[in-house]
């Protein structure tokens, strides 16, 4: 009876990939705890709650077959698309950027569900047109791949911009867009930097001019840099212990919990930590290629390998960034940060490479 | 062959995928060895630096300031203490508007208009991110409203501090002095002394009195603690402390109960006393009259009192002990004496005629006596006695202002004393050269005729004719006066006690001279002398000199008439004295600003205190000083 249960419950799940999930997830916990001051429980307990929802939702994604998820996408693309739009007319200003919409009952941030939506409708698009794809089906790719980025940029919200980007671009890289395409493509961004430079915010510019030289403005915009990179340094190859963090544990470390929790991390538990980390991550990375690669179909395949190789960018962006290797955007790390909305995409996400990796059976029978 | 051509799409996608799959496999492989690498770098290579830069960040060193020493009276008595308390601090840099906050402020605790005034003078003189203080003793209950209101100030701080106290008030402040808060010209002193470093975290520093001139023994050794600070600057913890050495307590030779019987005795006249031990030196008393509040200088003094203080036409923060320069009048006649038997000018039997006047050879001025017609047949002992004029203007003639210059040096007149505290003067002892140099203008006789009754250009300060009385009553041998008696040393617990300085010689050779003036002295204070009054009934010898300054100069022939001048133009009255006459344990000096008559007015102080320190009694009922009451010793 209870082994049925357990079934029931588990019939979805890939176990590999939830195994190295639930440490990465309890690893990311105990960092929490730490970065918020290794006294009080309150945003432990309330990551735990963000966490336990958003295994719900890994759980409920999981359950539903990808040619229904398939059936959904352009419909979710749709309604973002009509949020990020409404965003842009009527959205709420918080620290300067618009990103919030208030909707009478909750306030949603549409970039969010973008997250997925934008992924699922190339690699939906991508699907219906596998008997042959031509560069027209690549331009009317890169349209809705664009028109979310290119909202959500004007924002504005660089770090989410280019993710949702990112997920975009692999689904399209994977499709086997012309080496010609994206050759000239890197070319014309390269082209084109010069002359985005003056269109950029102030603070857009000034967090890639801190990343060249931290120390120009040590108390201002460098200040992030400067010290997270002080918690990774001092913490040695051991770390300095956990709750042991000095960095952290006396607030030199800005948003220590949430974007630059990495920072705490390495300093209390070291090199050896970040190691740790960084396989648990690669783990995860190629069980969700492993899965791409044998998925069934083309909306699978796709979703599933950008699914996995966002997540991947998520987790360099952001090590880059508190390193001081890449510019400050507003990255968390993927399943350590605290905060929920960014777990919650992230999970669904990892919800639906379960489903194509237990229901690709289904499809072939 | 549509399908066909499908189905090797859908092949040749696949592959597609699988490879743009493992290139990205291999890029992220790159990616995460550049990120191991990058950890590698900061972690390992780089580690100590970081280490250093993190220690530096959360660690601070704080001094610890130490207490300051005491300041305790020869029997104990307490004269200057340390108690804590709670002040609110404002560091002006970290507030937009002060005004407006302190506003603010003043509805949550009490803050007098006087505060207002007295922080608006720091700031002033402080530099914007320095912490000041805006109240000082708050209650616990105004502590714990501020706390609770603290995040709507910004920039204020509840501090816990020592704070000087003076709990004797008035009483002897011209003696301990006073600390402030540090000013630029401190600052610049303590650089100079290279003492910069012990004073981290201090900023109040002896001003004036004991507490200015043994700084060094009362402040101590700074201490300094590491505190663990947050990136907001705030201590956390303590990691580890040196701590401070408190300062040295210092016991001054002053005898506060003798002191405040003296202060006492000037009633409501200014004037100043010294009262020194003559065998050793040792200041018993030293009296300024009228004192301040030194408590009052403390966290700086607010401007209405210090306009107060420092316009007052009585001038309290003279310290006219040390600093008033007064001619000594005929107290001077003792030394005057002293100085003709020394040089063999005369002898104890010379005998003058007094005619009530005295003339130079060839001059037709004639130098009057204080008495018209001349007190009669007048030998040395009687000059003194008696307070004969004419006596002295013949004696100093035929010494001669450079004998005199000469005498008068060596029982310390024209040249500070060197008592340990500040802002002694030096008085005036003058000689032809000291004219010539001057007023570039030659010595008169007429000059030395008038120096002989303590007139002229010569000038003394209370203190010098303190320590020239101590001169004879201790045979001959002058000695150094001093206020401080001891050090008790916080660290060895041990008191050192301050001998006497090195003994000196005697500047009067022959004890005959000083038992003929000492015996001279004695009987000004019984019948027939100028102090009869005052002395009257004593169980014990005094010995002493009355003495009159002018303060308005007169025209030759001109009568002086008290009831015709106003009071602040009143002669000084002078007195020196000392007792037992035998073996003398007290020696002093007083000068009663418009006073008019040493006899009259200083003598029954001199009695007072005499009577206190030699028979332990106070005064049962204090009659009010009445310069008026012995007009005929109008010396």
């Amino acid at each position: 009876m209870i082994s049925r249960i357990f079934d029931m419950i588990t019939r979805r799940i890939d176990g590999p990939l939830m195994a190295a999930l639930a440490l990465t997830l309890a690893l990311g916990l105990t960092v929490v705890y730490s970065a918020s001051g290794g006294s009080s429980f309150e945003r432990a307990v309330g990551q735990g709650r963000n966490l336990a929802l958003a295994i719900f939702a890994l759980w409920l994604f999981a359950q539903i077959q990808p040619q229904l998820l398939m059936r959904l996408a352009p419909a979710v693309y749709l309604a973002g698309l009509s949020l990020l739009i409404g965003v842009a007319l009527f959205g709420e200003v918080r620290n300067g950027a618009r990103r919030w919409l208030n909707l009478g009952v909750t306030v949603v941030q549409p970039s969010e569900i973008m997250k997925i939506g934008v992924p699922l409708v190339l690699a939906w698009y991508f699907h219906r047109r596998e008997e042959g794809l031509r560069m027209r089906d690549f331009a009317i790719a890169a349209i809705v791949l664009a028109l979310p980025v290119g909202l959500i940029v004007r924002q504005p919200d660089l770090g989410t911009a280019l993710l949702i980007f990112a997920s975009g671009f692999f689904v399209i890289f994977l499709a086997g867009l012309s080496w010609k395409v994206i050759g000239s493509m890197m070319v014309t961004i390269a082209v084109a930097v010069p002359f985005l430079w003056p269109m950029m915010h102030d603070y857009q510019r000034k967090r890639i001019l801190t990343l060249l030289d931290p120390m120009e403005d040590p108390l201002g915009a460098g200040y992030h840099i400067i010290q997270s990179t002080i918690a990774i340094g001092s913490g040695g190859v051991l770390g300095k212990g956990w709750l042991n963090g000095t960095q952290a544990q006396l607030d030199f470390v800005p948003e220590r919990s949430t974007d630059f929790i990495l920072a705490v991390f390495g300093e209390e538990f070291g090199l050896v930590g970040n190691i740790v980390l960084i396989i648990l991550y690669m783990l995860i990375i190629a069980r969700g290629m492993m899965i791409a690669a044998n998925a069934s179909t083309v909306f699978s395949r796709l979703t599933a390998g950008a699914i996995t190789l966002t997540f991947f960018t998520y987790a360099f962006v952001n090590m880059g960034m508190v390193s001081g290797i890449l510019p400050v955007v507003g990255v968390p790390l993927p399943m350590i940060s605290y905060g929920g909305t960014a777990l919650l995409s992230i999970l669904v996400g990892f919800g639906i490479l379960m489903s194509i990796a237990t229901h690709k059976q289904l499809v072939s029978s | 062959m549509m399908l066909g051509q499908a189905l090797r799409d859908q092949q040749r996608e696949l592959t597609i995928f699988r490879n743009r799959l493992l290139l990205s496999g291999f890029l992220i492989i790159v990616a995460f060895a550049i990120l191991l690498g990058r950890f590698s770098w900061l972690q390992v290579v780089q580690r100590e630096y970081y280490h250093t830069l993190a220690e530096q960040n959360r660690i601070s060193v704080v001094p610890v300031v130490p207490n300051r020493g005491l300041i305790l009276d020869r029997n104990g008595e307490v004269l200057a203490a340390n108690y804590s308390a709670y002040t609110l601090e404002i560091t002006p840099s970290k507030v937009a508007n002060v005004e407006r906050a302190i506003d603010e402020l003043s509805s949550l605790i009490d803050v007098t208009s006087r505060d207002r005034r007295r922080f608006k003078k720091l700031q002033e003189e402080s530099k914007n991110f320095e912490s000041l203080p805006i109240r000082t003793r708050l209650t616990e209950e105004e502590v714990a409203r501020f706390a609770v209101n603290r995040f709507r100030f910004p920039g204020f701080e509840i501090k816990a501090r020592l704070f000087r106290s003076y709990p004797q008030g008035e009483v002897a402040s011209h003696a301990i002095g006073y600390i402030g808060r540090i000013n630029d010209a401190d600052v610049k002193r303590i650089d100079e002394q290279g003492l910069a470093p012990n004073y981290k975290g201090t900023d109040h520093i002896g001003k004036l009195g004991i507490e200015g001139a043994y700084e060094k023994e009362l402040h101590g050794v700074t201490g300094s603690e590491q505190v663990e600070i947050d990136a907001g600057g705030r201590a956390i913890r303590a990691l580890s402390r040196s701590e401070p050495l408190s300062g040295n307590n210092l016991v001054v030779t002053l005898d506060l109960r003798l002191q405040k019987i003296a202060e006492d005795a000037f009633q409501d006249y200014k004037g100043a006393l010294v009262a020194i031990d003559p065998k050793t030196g040792e200041v018993l008393a030293l009296v300024s009259k009228p004192g301040f509040d030194p408590n009052l200088f403390v966290d700086g003094i607010d401007p209405q009192n210090w306009d107060a203080l420092n316009n007052s036409p009585d001038k309290p923060l003279n310290n006219r002990a040390l600093r008033g320069q007064y001619p000594p009048g005929s107290t001077i006649k003792p030394f005057m004496a002293l100085a003709a038997l020394e040089y063999k000018k005369r002898s104890p039997e010379f005998t003058i005629s007094d005619p009530g006047y005295f003339t130079l050879a060839g001059v037709p001025h004639r130098y009057r006596d204080w008495k018209k017609g001349g007190h009669g047949l007048v030998n040395m002992h009687k000059s003194i006695v008696i307070s004969c004029d004419t006596y002295y203007y013949g004696l100093a003639n035929e010494l001669g202002i450079d004998s005199i210059h000469r005498f008068l040096s060596s029982v310390g007149f024209g040249a500070p004393t060197g008592i340990d505290i500040d802002g002694e003067l030096a008085g005036l002892a003058p000689s032809q050269e000291w004219k010539q140099k001057r007023f570039k203008q030659k010595w008169y006789a007429g000059d030395t005729v008038s120096v002989g009754i303590g007139q002229g250009y010569l000038l003394t300060t209370p203190l010098q004719l303190a320590a020239a009385t101590a001169t004879i009553a201790n045979n001959g041998v002058p000695v150094h006066p001093r206020l401080l008696k001891a050090v008790q040393d916080s660290k060895t617990q041990e008191t050192r006690v301050v001998g006497p300085s090195v003994a000196r010689d005697a500047v009067v050779t022959n004890p005959d001279h000083i038992a003929l003036v000492r015996a001279a002295m004695v009987d000004v204070t019984r019948p027939g002398g100028t102090m009869a009054q005052a002395g009257a009934g004593a169980t014990y010898a005094i010995a002493a000199k009355t003495g009159t300054a002018q303060v308005v100069g007169m025209k030759q022939g001109e009568k002086y008439d008290e009831k015709r001048l106003k009071q602040e133009h009143w002669d000084h009255a002078l007195l020196i004295a000392f007792a037992p006459a035998d073996d003398p344990k007290l020696a002093l000096a007083i000068l009663v600003e418009n006073g008019k008559h040493g006899g009259s007015t200083a003598g029954p102080i001199a009695r007072e205190v005499f009577d206190y320190f030699l028979l332990g009694k106070k005064a049962v009922s204090k009659k009010p000083l009445d310069p008026g009451s012995d007009d005929e010793e109008h010396d």
